[in-house]
C-alpha cells in the first residue's frame, strides 16, 4: 500500500483521537435532541437503566478518573481504538468474504 | 438521538431489529462486491473517526444539545454500503461499552441512524447531487445539505418507531412536531461538519473519497 494512504491514514487517526479525547471533554452537557423531547412530553421516565451501565467505562466515563475531562478524553481515546479494531476486523473479514465468493464464481 | 431500553416495546424493537440486521446484511453482501486491501483500513478510519465526532455534544436551543451523526459523512467517503456498516459499528461499540443506547434497542438504533440515516441520506445526496454540476463544491454543497436532512429523517423513523410501540403516552402527534424541529436544528449542524470534513478530504485527497466528482482524463498524445 502506498506511503501517502498511510499518512493520510495516521493524520486521520490523530485528528479522531484529538476529537474525542480532547474536545470531548468541552462538549455541551444538556440533554440530547431525543432526551429532551422524552423529557418535555413526559416519556423520559419509561427509559429503564442500562444492562450494563456498571461497565468500567459507561457513559464515557473511565471508572476511578476523578478529573471529569480526563475521564471523558480517556474514554474516547479507548473507544477510537476499540471502533477502530472492530470495524477493521469486519471489514477485513468481508474482504476475505468478498474474495472467496469472487474465486468461486471465477472456477 | 440513541434510544435506551423502554423507550420502545420489546416486539416493536424486534421487528425493526430484524429489518436493521438484514439491511446490514445487505450492506455487507455489496461491500464484499468491490472491497479492496485500501478501502479495509480507511472505512475503519471512517468509523473511529464518526465515533469521535458523536462525542462532541453542541448546544442547538435553550437547555438541549445535539449531536453529529455522521451517515452521509461516511457514505460519501466510502460509498453507502460500508457507511452504513461503519455507523453499526459504532453502535454497536456505543451500546456494549458505553453504555449508549440500550440493548434491546440496538435494533431500532442501527435502523434509524445506519440504515435510515445513512442509507437514507445517501439517496437524498444522489437526489441532490443529480441536479448539480459533477464539481467539487457541488458535491460538497450536496453532502452537507443531505447530511441536514438526514437528521431529521432519522428522527422521524425514531416516530414511526415510537407510534407503532412507544410506551410513553404522549400522543405521536407532538412528538413527530418536537422530535422533526429539534432536529431540523441539530441537521444544521450536521451539515455544517459533514461539509467541512468533505471538503477536507476532496481537497487533500480526492482519490479517496467514493463520491469524488470523476475528473476527466485528457489523453496526452
Amino acid at each position: 500500500m502506498d506511503r501517502r494512504l498511510w499518512w493520510f491514514l495516521g493524520i486521520g487517526l490523530v485528528v479522531a483521537l484529538i476529537v474525542a479525547g480532547v474536545l470531548s471533554g468541552f462538549a455541551a452537557d444538556d440533554p440530547d435532541g431525543l432526551e429532551r423531547v422524552a423529557i418535555d412530553e413526559g416519556f423520559d421516565e419509561t427509559a429503564e437503566d442500562h444492562p450494563l451501565a456498571d461497565s468500567p467505562l459507561a457513559d464515557y466515563a473511565v471508572e476511578g478518573v476523578e478529573d471529569e475531562r480526563l475521564s471523558t478524553g480517556l474514554a474516547g481515546v479507548v473507544g477510537v481504538a476499540i471502533t477502530l479494531v472492530v470495524a477493521g476486523g469486519l471489514f477485513y473479514g468481508i474482504r476475505l468474504y468478498g474474495k472467496a465468493r469472487r474465486g468461486k464464481e471465477a472456477s | 438521538m440513541h434510544i435506551p431500553d423502554g423507550f420502545i416495546n420489546i416486539p416493536t424493537a424486534a421487528g425493526f431489529g430484524a429489518a436493521a440486521a438484514g439491511g446490514v446484511w445487505y450492506s455487507i453482501r455489496r461491500a464484499a462486491r468491490f472491497l479492496d486491501d485500501r478501502r479495509v483500513p480507511l472505512a475503519g478510519l471512517v468509523a473511529a473517526f464518526v465515533f469521535a465526532a458523536q462525542m462532541v455534544n453542541f448546544p442547538v436551543a435553550a437547555g438541549t444539545t445535539g449531536h453529529f451523526l455522521g451517515g452521509v459523512l461516511a457514505a460519501v467517503l466510502v460509498g453507502p454500503w460500508l457507511g452504513s456498516l461503519a455507523l453499526t459499528v459504532v453502535l454497536v461499540v456505543q451500546g456494549v461499552f458505553f453504555a449508549d443506547g440500550g440493548l434491546t434497542a440496538l435494533g431500532l438504533n442501527i435502523f434509524n441512524m445506519a440504515i435510515v440515516g445513512t442509507l437514507g441520506g445517501y439517496l437524498l445526496y444522489r437526489g441532490i447531487i443529480a441536479l448539480l454540476p459533477k464539481k467539487r463544491p457541488a458535491t460538497v454543497a450536496a453532502a452537507g445539505v443531505a447530511a441536514g436532512l438526514a437528521v431529521p429523517l432519522a428522527a422521524l423513523s425514531f416516530v414511526l418507531q415510537y407510534a407503532v410501540g412507544g410506551a410513553g403516552g404522549a400522543s405521536v402527534g407532538t412528538v413527530a412536531t418536537a422530535m422533526g424541529g429539534v432536529h431540523l436544528l441539530i441537521g444544521i449542524g450536521e451539515g455544517l461538519i459533514t461539509a467541512l470534513v468533505v471538503g477536507a478530504v476532496l481537497a487533500s485527497r480526492p482519490d479517496l473519497v467514493a463520491e469524488a466528482p470523476k475528473v476527466k482524463v485528457m489523453a496526452h498524445g
